[in-house]
């Protein structure tokens, strides 16, 4: 892990060598023009390696297939939302996610079928970062890591907690946590393939389309679907 | 035959007048949640009819926003809260290309997830605030299989004579819509103007329809 950190950090310190002014500064988002490079590092890469091998996964692997591994990470994730669910004391969910993962671990075949979705048995993704939240912990300011993209700074600070805690790295055998790591990053591409197209398609700027969508998601989600209501300014509306 | 003619005349008027009532009275009284359940199965059931359009047909996808979505929308309103502040300088000819250019990169961005209309359904949530309000919240959950969609609309009442609600905002999944295009917006706006706007979203809307 340590040398994972060391290369992360070499990685964004060449992509911080160009940066750029910033035209419309957004008060959430101090650190922008360091954030706009590390983006459109993010989104060559993303370009050049990891779009081409989720689309040919997509086209490759026939939908049952890539629907199970989808699930069966699901699962994984829906045992770390029960331990946040727990630290964070909301009762309901963490019920609801204990009951997830049992069943679909059973049932499910090891999760690779979501049984428990079907059962109605809702999913409440949580992380650490989310329990921070929960804990009174602010967002802080907007932040892009290499690789990993869109956060916040207390999702950055929560993150090594997060990542120990991923089920996939406790496999002892390298092999297979890798093997697990990279078909989770490629489910997880492939998952967003429409709505990264629906981006490209939409956005006059790309940086600053998914931060938006990215900084209301969150306050969405941190105030568990029901934000108190922000009706839009009244400025550009339409004189009578 | 006078007493005809009058006749005619009055059972003339009394059909129209009784024709024209329940219209009437469906544009005043319908209730917001109503309003939001019925559009958005005629949508949906629109989009279920016709493959041509799932497949991404841009012109039946086009005319359905025309006939079924355009009517429900308060669009000056909404281009008005994308554009901001600088709405206010824009000519009458500004405001009509900004609205027909966003029309068309809302559609155009949107029409691939209609692929994925199937057999969805619409549960309206029970209404938070008072159905005297002039604007509100209106709160649903698209169900599709076992999957949950939360999509909220903002409604405004529109004044006077005409069809009651108009949806001026859309919310996916706790992202409203038209707040993700105000920034990028503003950045065309503050340097390049108003005309720099609208240049960059016909040229967006052209190399969308060259893919």
């Amino acid at each position: 892990m340590n040398l994972r950190w060391r290369r992360m950090c070499c990685v964004a310190l060449v992509v911080l060598s160009g940066c750029a002014t910033v035209q419309t500064p957004d008060a959430r988002d101090p650190w922008e023009s360091m954030n706009r490079s590390v983006f459109s590092f993010n989104d060559k890469l993303d370009r050049i390696v990891l779009k081409p091998v989720a689309t040919v996964y997509r086209d490759v692997v026939p939908g049952f297939a890539r629907k199970g591994v989808h699930n069966f990470f699901g699962n994984l994730s829906d045992v770390w939302s029960a331990v946040n669910n727990g630290l964070a004391g909301r009762k309901k969910e963490t019920g609801d996610s204990i009951s997830r993962v049992f069943v679909n671990t059973t049932i499910g075949v090891l999760g690779l079928f979501d049984v428990a979705t079907e059962l109605k048995i809702e999913r409440h993704k949580a992380d650490f970062g989310t329990t921070l939240g929960r804990w009174g912990v602010q967002p802080g300011p907007y932040v892009v890591l290499p690789l990993l993209g869109p956060n916040t700074l207390r999702g950055v600070a929560a993150f090594p907690v997060d990542y120990s805690a991923n089920l996939t790295n406790q496999f002892t055998e390298a092999a297979t946590r890798d093997t697990l790591t990279l078909l989770n990053v490629i489910d997880t591409r492939a998952t967003y393939l429409g709505a990264s197209n629906a981006v490209d398609g939409a956005a006059l700027d790309g940086y600053s389309f998914i931060r938006d969508v990215y900084l209301q998601r969150q306050r969405y989600l941190q105030y568990d679907g029901n934000p108190p209501d922000e009706d839009p300014p009244a400025d550009g509306e339409p004189q009578p | 035959m006078a007493v005809d003619r009058t006749r005619l005349r009055c059972w003339v008027l009394f059909l129209s007048v009784w024709m024209l009532l329940p219209l009437a009275a469906r544009a005043q009284d319908e209730a917001p949640e109503a309003f939001v359940k019925r559009v958005s199965i005629d949508v949906l059931e629109s989009i279920k009819a016709d493959k041509g359009m799932r497949n991404g047909d841009v012109n039946r996808v086009m005319a359905l926003v025309d006939t079924r979505i355009m009517p429900n929308l308060d669009f000056a309103r909404m281009t008005a809260s994308a554009v901001g502040p600088a709405w206010r300088q824009a000519s009458p000819e500004q405001r009509t290309r900004l609205q027909e250019e966003f029309k068309i990169l809302l559609t155009r961005t949107y029409s691939g997830a209609l692929a994925q209309v199937g057999d969805q359904s619409v549960e309206v949530k029970p209404l938070r605030g008072s159905p005297d309000d002039k604007e509100l919240v209106v709160r649903t959950d698209v169900k599709n299989g076992g999957d949950v969609i939360q999509m909220d609309y903002r409604l405004v009442k529109t004044p006077g004579q005409g069809s009651g609600w108009k949806i001026y905002n859309l919310n996916v999944m706790g992202v409203w819509l038209v707040d993700t295009y105000r920034t990028q917006f503003a950045q065309e706006i503050n340097s390049k103007g108003l005309d720099g706007l609208i240049a960059s979203l016909s040229e967006r809307n052209k190399s969308n329809a060259k893919k």
